[in-house]
């Protein structure tokens, strides 16, 4: 019975996704300044029937549709942020590429901060063993260091 | 063992359970926006053939119903369909339906072929009331109480499971909060 | 008969794995040298076993046995003989093929060229891979048989997916999977290792070819990947941090990462502890890899047919090959004895920094590709992460990697003088200046961090063409020495220096692309004309053709540029019977200034054809790029010191290698 489910799932979906790697071109909005800020909004946005593509990239029904969405949108006066908004009450966050900014995506969004902090951290204690472990050994010279020696030594050598 | 070689085991274990837990998730399935919230208001004619259109203010008038949105396009929804003409029949709960993006003649021969369940059925040729939905596939079936206000999305063709389990429980419980 | 025997070397190839992954494990912690003795033949005798299954579904393909039902289901009679071939691997089951042919293949180079290895090292590392392949080998045959049959068979099969019907997507996943299944040796590598409880200079010498030569496969199987992205999908992107993209390119930025890391266990014996780490979670990234690809449990372009019940099968494989490698990891590690000291600002310090960024930026991949998941198990919410999260953070933390890459080859081991360093970087500087001035006049009006991006590579492209003039006292000592020194300077180093050079060549190409491309979407009829960047565009008209297995409509466009003509550009629109399905075949005239490229789309009502027109700066430049940083890696794997070196001088001294299994 799953099995069936499962196949009638994937009608689903493909019956979405196939149109999705045809091109399409809208008529666009008559100035340009508002069909830039249209096609900037066309990237952001979630095809919700393609997998990991905007609605500018991909073709499928739906996307055509939402194009046409944010074109009225803007035509009609909204700003950027009301034309996402428009879509994003109907289809919620997940259709912004972008994630938004919550307390649900803190974490999301705080990662690369708190991995390169915690790296650092580690990194630094690291070399602070090193460096006990260096005081209760000689330090070493380096390359540069033993060249010189062996030079002055070389030079004073009779 | 120092934390710093016992951390990686941990992470992983965390990782492991998540992805197990995803396994029993579905991807695609991308819950409404709209829950709790009201219908969209809209007016659509009625499906060819038939004398009732839907409009919102047909889901205010005090009883839980069904929408179901459909198309003679999708396939999966001849599964579901002997399904809803079982509901219609024993009347349950009241189905109307969405006709999404469908040729007026194209939806009519496919109910005449497979049934019509739906009390009221409107015909929304551009899509854009599916959208005020948050339609992204078909079929869709949402369940409104008496005040308008869905209280549940189902997405893909209802399966029997699913009516027991999800669709039912929705409906009684709205009715019982009426 | 063929399928059937195919299906019965597979299981033989399991008996044979299940005996090698235990005889020369036991032999080698209890010194039975005849036990010991059972790896070489052992591993020799998997590969045979696979190869001939291999061959035997090869053998399937190519003469369209349909009554095996994966033959069936992928491949048609229409298609040409090399994407029946190629079909092989383009599918859940028959990838896993390729996928333990390669993993045997790996194991059985060990055995046949590891003679200079120690035996119980040898042994062992054989042992866990033989283990790695018992749990593939599983997988295969109790769920994921390719060689099922089918009777009665249909008369024709169900086709392939037109866009992979495509040479570089055919052998996109047998460069992938090398480079997968070759980080399965730096595993294999780790956990002998950390069984035997030594991990010394030697040990990282003889694990570096085998990454190296992984790292070289994934950077092609990724270039390639990336490459056929960019002209088959119909709209120039090449890189779009889809979960599967991201599933690869975990395990390079990490396999890099140990690259480098085991030249300092190498040279200094020192970050042993980090270095096994990496080892092991560079397998495990390919392993999660596999899991997310055929579970079904992110949605991606690229995952095959998806199958839950597959899925918990993976989960559990890698939860017993990552957990126990990784528990064996938090028990053992802590007993590696610490080599080398040095200073933070030293050779190994710039390391240090190179796998912190490098770590960091793949811990940030995988953060971003694991949330959606991860929030939806957690608080079932749905948020998804795309493109625009992985620009915004793995960009900045590339820039720190490139700015260091080319200083720290100029420091020296165990204590450095930073200072000295970038003064004899100063031409660099000099020439990062004059590429961001011009830049900044070529480009005015364009993005600021554009300005600072091509510089930044500059920086790296003539950072390492000055540590190499550096090395051989280009312009200090007489042009004969210079050459001399060159000449004789060890092949590692070389391949340094060009994959280095490389990698400037590919953020140039990512840079300019990304910040000065230009793209119109237009809807043309024949006589219209466009202009882009400079050129113009006239279109011409479109004419219907046949393909072999396909209908299409084909445009006809001229660009010229002030009245000369420059090209006719012929992109296509194809309709695919079986499955039924469109693609777009753009034109693109690659030039190593810019591409053109050209799509076309679907007819408008207006009599019209959607046409969409790219102007793309450097483009060509990213995978130019990557190919120059394979070949960078394919020298330094030419490096004496690979073949010859400690193991062979420590087996002359030790006449008695059985004493070293004493352990």
């Amino acid at each position: 019975m799953r099995r069936i489910a499962r196949a009638l799932w994937i009608a689903f979906a493909v019956l979405a996704a196939v149109p999705a790697f045809a091109l399409g071109v809208d008529p666009p909005l008559p100035d340009p300044g508002q069909e830039a800020r249209a096609i900037e909004i066309h990237k952001a946005l979630r095809c919700l029937v393609c997998q990991n593509q905007s609605i500018h990239d991909s073709n499928a029904g739906l996307a055509v549709d939402l194009r046409r969405i944010v074109r009225e949108r803007i035509q009609a006066g909204d700003d950027d942020a009301q034309v996402v908004g428009y879509v994003v009450a109907r289809y919620g966050d997940w259709v912004l590429l972008k994630p938004p900014l919550n307390v649900k995506t803190a974490l999301l969004w705080g990662a690369p901060a708190i991995l390169i902090l915690l790296g650092i951290v580690t990194v630094r204690s690291f070399h602070r063993r090193n460096r006990a472990l260096a005081a209760a050994t000689p330090t070493p010279l380096s390359t540069h260091e033993r060249k010189r020696l062996e030079r002055l030594i070389g030079e004073d050598a009779p | 063992m120092r934390l710093g070689t016992v951390l990686p085991i941990a992470i992983f274990a965390a990782l492991a359970v998540a992805l197990g837990v995803g396994l029993t998730l579905n991807p695609r399935e991308i819950p409404s926006a709209l829950i709790d919230k009201p219908v969209p208001e809209f007016d659509l004619p009625p499906v060819a053939g038939k004398p009732l259109g839907l409009a919102s203010r047909d889901l205010k008038a005090g009883e839980v119903a069904l929408v179901n949105v459909f198309a003679s396009w999708c396939v999966a929804c001849r599964e579901e369909h002997p399904l809803l003409m079982e509901l219609a029949r024993t009347k349950r709960v009241a189905v109307h339906g969405l006709n999404y993006k469908d040729a007026p003649s194209d939806a009519q021969r496919w109910l005449a072929e497979w049934g019509d369940p739906y009390a009221r059925a409107g015909a929304d040729r551009s899509g854009r009331v599916g959208i005020d939905f948050g339609v992204y596939g078909v079929p869709e079936t949402f369940v409104v109480d008496g005040h308008g206000r869905i209280v549940l999305k189902h997405i893909g063709p209802i399966m029997p499971a699913d009516l027991e389990t999800k669709i039912l429980p929705a409906v009684a419980k709205a009715r019982a909060q009426r | 008969m063929i399928p059937e025997l195919g299906h019965y070397a597979l299981v033989l190839a399991l008996a044979v794995a299940l005996a090698q992954s235990v005889i020369p494990l036991v032999g080698a912690s209890r010194s039975l040298p005849s036990w010991i003795a059972v790896a070489r033949p052992a591993a020799i005798a998997q590969f045979g076993f696979v190869a001939y299954a291999f061959i035997a579904l090869m053998i399937s393909y190519v003469i369209s046995d349909f009554s095996v039902i994966n033959v069936a289901e992928n491949s048609h009679t229409q298609k040409p003989m090399l994407y029946k071939v190629t079909g092989l691997w383009g599918n859940h089951e028959g990838s896993l093929v390729l996928w333990v042919l390669m993993l045997a293949g790996f194991g059985a180079a060990v055995a046949v060229f590891g003679g200079n290895l120690p035996p119980t090292l040898r042994a062992r590392v054989l042992a866990v891979q033989a283990a790695i392949g018992v749990g593939f080998y599983l997988f295969i045959l109790l769920t994921s048989n390719p060689f099922a049959r089918l009777l009665p068979p249909p008369l024709e099969g169900r086709g392939l997916n037109p866009l992979l019907q495509d040479p570089g997507l055919a052998f996109h996943p047998p460069f992938l999977y090398a480079g997968y299944v070759g980080f399965s040796m730096a595993f294999s590598f780790a956990v002998a290792a950390l069984i035997e409880g030594r991990v010394d200079p030697a040990w990282a010498r003889w694990v570096r070819p085998w990454t190296l030569a992984a790292w070289c496969a994934l950077t092609v199987g990724i270039a390639l990947g990336s490459w056929w992205a960019y002209y088959e999908l119909g709209w120039g992107g090449w890189w779009f941090w889809d979960p599967v993209e991201n599933a690869s390119f975990m395990p390079w930025l990490l396999g890099t990462a140990l690259l480098h890391t085991a030249i300092v266990v190498e040279k200094r014996d020192a970050l042993k502890s980090w270095t096994i780490l990496l080892a092991l979670l560079t397998f495990a990234l390919s392993l999660l890899g596999t899991f997310l690809v055929r579970s079904g449990v992110l949605t991606s372009v690229h995952a095959f047919a998806t199958d839950p019940e597959r899925g918990v099968f993976i989960l559990a494989f890698l939860v017993l090959v990552v957990g126990s490698s990784l528990v064996l990891y938090a028990i053992r590690a802590p007993s590696l004895k610490t080599g080398g000291l040095f200073q933070p600002i030293s050779r190994e310090g710039a390391l240090i920094l190179n796998n912190l960024l490098l770590a960091t930026a793949c811990a940030t991949v995988f953060v971003g590709t694991m949330y959606p998941l991860f929030l939806d198990a957690v608080a079932e919410t749905k948020v998804s992460v795309g493109a625009p999260y992985f620009n915004a953070t793995f960009g900045p933390l590339m820039v720190p990697l490139i700015a260091t890459m080319a200083i720290g080859p100029l420091l020296p081991w165990k204590r450095g003088d930073l200072g000295g360093a970038l003064g004899r970087l100063k031409i660099a500087f000099a020439v990062t200046a004059a590429v961001a001035l011009a830049t900044l006049y070529f480009a005015w009006g364009g993005p600021v961090l554009a300005v600072f991006g091509m510089a930044l590579a500059a920086w790296l492209i003539v950072g390492a063409a000055v540590e190499f003039a550096d090395r051989i006292r280009l312009g200090r000592a007489p042009a004969a020495e210079s050459w001399r020194r060159a000449l004789s300077l060890p092949r590692a180093s070389w391949g340094m220096s060009i994959a280095h050079a490389g990698m400037g060549l590919v953020v140039m190409g990512i840079v300019a692309t990304s910040a000065w491309e230009q793209e119109r979407l237009l809807i043309m009829k024949p006589g219209d004309r466009a202009a882009l960047a400079g050129y113009d565009v006239t279109f011409l008209g479109t004419e219907t053709i046949r393909g072999p297995n396909y209908m299409a409509a084909r445009g006809r466009y001229e660009v010229s540029r002030a009245g000369a003509f420059i090209a006719r550009m012929e992109p296509e629109q194809r309709s695919y019977p079986t499955p039924p399905m469109q693609t777009s075949e753009a034109a693109i005239r690659p030039r190593p200034d810019a591409d053109i490229y050209i799509a076309i789309g679907e007819p408008a009502e207006s009599g019209g054809w959607a046409t969409r027109l790219y102007h793309k700066p450097l483009v060509h430049w990213i995978w130019f790029g990557s190919f120059v940083m394979v070949a960078g890696g394919l020298v330094s794997l030419t490096d004496r010191r690979h073949r010859v070196g400690a193991p062979a001088r420590q087996r002359a001294r030790a006449p008695a290698p059985s004493a070293q299994a004493a352990e």
